[in-house]
């Protein structure tokens, strides 16, 4: 049997002597959604920084393909397929959307300083490719008519969109989403929902995702890892992780008792 | 017209010489291009990076020793006993050597300072020029100290078919001397910023965190960034010592750092056309104010017209001027309608 896409191996967290993560342990299967779910504070954001470089684990190591990504810096581990979106909106604001998108095409490019400053044919070309492929890329996230505009004044649910854009530009193979729904009506939700299965359809994007939507969880995952307090509490499909009672204690605070009402803690 | 303008605007540059042959007028607009120079170098860093040198003098003056020193040759002693030895080398030669020495320090530089950032840059790259004073100003058996190198050679030209090379001494020569390099420079800056390198130091000036996440090295495209902007600021640096033909420790003094950073904020930081513009607003501004006031009355008049500018453009006059364009155009359908409706 291959191995899973992402394995994450007995990863703990220590911030200070703040326990962010106490031993965490998933994996993710190549081809699958899994979601990452899990009151605030629990560590969600603490994984996802960890998992793509930001910060160091204290124990524990993160594997990619068998191979550990742990100790690399995140731009390294972003040529390696593993890249990110960012909980609070990131993009470069000051440049246009057709920019942005040419910005985050980075990996996709090799044109080095020769290239560039003697405009060689290769780096020429490769520059049209690079355009072509910004248009696509904004095509998929429906921005395409807003190429030429200036990404900071973009509408909010634009941006979210940009900023999913900006993380599949350099083509990953495993995509880690940090809560792509967050401050987005129904309707933006839902086109949310069937851009992530899109990728994950089109693109063959194996997606790791951040999300307190439930719903759009529920509907989206094909696997549920709950933290709580930085551990694992629950990890399965979405049916069997909903009717777990450490799951409901964590979200709720009580269980269900048998007659199927909910009774405070004792 | 926007691809016009540019060449327009070089022919007008070009002309200067024919159609106004004072030998002093040139001089200082030879000298202000030289600073130009370095000015379009440190808006590399400055402007697209966002990386403050606030040491880019060293560069100029690294270039200027470096191309004096190959130029002039020198024996000197090492300790134990060994010496170095170099003699005097053909003036193109050393006008390479003045690119290539400090472009070597500026990767040394940036490899160390990139690891910190921001202010750390700022105080780092202040100390560097600091000790490449102290050192010349010391190392008198390499570079007199403060009696300085004298008798540097004029670069000079040639092309088959002349028997003689031709030394660039005339004011009008020089001129034109700058003029080629500036335009060069100009080019330069602008194929790196137009190109994938330049995104990604825009990348990194406008949002680190994202720019790594979509794989941009942060190191490695810094390095690229100082490397350039050192061997251009060196090349500035070798025109001056053999344009003015003596070079002493003064070259590393922060005013001409302070200069270079006036002409790019003023100009408009991380726009092309800004450190020209800015340039040559401020260049020939000391050679004009001399006649009528004192050095010191010179300096403060700079610091007021710096203030004064990024008080009402913060951004730069460039950029301001540039925005000026999309109003007018955007104006202009309304007037139209406006009386159609009349």
């Amino acid at each position: 049997m291959s191995p899973p896409l992402l394995a994450v191996e007995h990863v703990a967290v220590h911030i200070g002597g703040l326990v962010a993560i106490a031993d965490m342990s998933f994996e993710v299967p190549a081809g699958r959604i899994v979601s990452l779910i899990g009151p605030n504070g629990a560590g969600k954001t603490t994984a996802f920084n960890v998992i793509t470089g930001y910060m160091p684990p204290t124990k524990g190591r993160v594997l990619f393909e068998g191979q550990p990504l742990s100790g690399l810096p995140p731009e390294r581990i972003a040529a390696r397929g593993v890249v990110r979106s960012f909980q609070r909106t990131s993009i470069f604001g000051a440049c246009t959307v057709f920019e942005n998108a040419l910005m985050a095409l980075h990996l996709r490019g090799r044109a080095g300083v020769f290239g560039a400053l003697l405009r060689l044919p290769s780096a020429r070309r490769e520059e049209e490719r690079l355009r072509a492929e910004a248009v696509a890329l904004l095509e998929l996230v429906g921005l395409a008519d807003r190429a030429g505009t200036v990404a900071s004044v973009l509408a909010y649910g634009e941006q979210r969109r940009l900023g999913i854009a900006l993380a599949v530009a350099a083509r990953p193979r495993l995509l880690l989403l940090d809560e792509p729904a967050a401050g987005l009506n129904p309707s933006e939700t839902a086109e949310c929902t069937a851009l992530i299965r899109r990728l994950r359809d089109e693109r063959n994007i194996t997606v790791l995702l951040v999300e307190h939507d439930m719903a759009m969880v529920m509907r989206i995952s094909d696997t549920v890892v709950v933290l709580n307090q930085g551990r694992i509490i629950a990890a399965g499909p979405p049916d069997a992780v909903r009717d777990d009672p450490e799951v409901i204690r964590a979200y709720l605070g009580a269980v269900p008792e048998a007659d199927g009402v909910l009774h405070a803690p004792a | 017209m926007r691809y016009f303008l540019p060449w327009a605007f070089l022919a007008l540059l070009a002309a200067v010489p024919i159609l106004l042959p004072d030998p002093y007028t040139l001089s200082v607009l030879a000298s202000a291009g030289i600073f130009i120079i370095g000015a379009i170098s440190l808006n590399l860093l400055l402007g697209y990076t966002g990386q403050l040198s606030l040491g880019h003098a060293a560069f100029f003056g690294l270039g200027a020793y470096a191309s004096a020193l190959t130029t002039l040759g020198f024996d000197i002693g090492i300790g134990f006993g060994q010496r170095i030895t170099l003699a005097p080398q053909p003036v193109w030669f050393g006008f390479l050597a003045g690119i290539v020495v400090p472009a070597l320090f500026g990767w040394l530089l940036g490899r160390l300072a990139f690891r910190v950032r921001g202010a750390y840059f700022v105080i780092i790259t202040i100390c560097f020029a600091q000790v490449l004073r102290l050192l010349t100003l010391n190392w008198v058996e390499l570079t007199q100290g403060p009696m300085a190198l004298s008798g540097i050679p004029a670069l000079s030209l040639w092309w088959p078919g002349l028997d003689a090379p031709i030394a660039l001494f005339r004011k009008d020569q020089i001129y034109w001397l700058v003029l080629a390099v500036a335009a060069v420079a100009f080019l330069l800056v602008r194929q790196v910023v137009r190109s994938r390198i330049g995104r990604a130091l825009v990348a990194l000036r406008e949002n680190e965190t994202l720019a790594r996440s979509v794989g941009i090295r942060v190191t490695h495209y810094l390095v690229i960034a100082t490397v350039i902007s050192a061997g251009i600021a060196g090349a500035a640096g070798s025109l001056f010592a053999h344009s003015v033909r003596i070079v002493d420790p003064d070259v590393f003094l922060f005013i001409y750092t302070v200069t270079m950073v006036i002409m790019v904020v003023t100009g408009g930081k991380g726009t092309l056309w800004g450190p020209v513009v800015g340039g040559l607003l401020f260049g020939p501004l000391p050679d004009l104010l001399r006649g009528s006031a004192p050095p010191e009355a010179q300096w403060i008049a700079y610091g007021v017209a710096m203030i004064l500018i990024v008080m009402f453009l913060p951004r730069g006059i460039v950029p301001a001027v540039a925005s000026l364009w999309p109003r007018r155009a955007a104006a202009k359908p309304a007037a139209v309608a406006v009386e159609a409706e009349g």
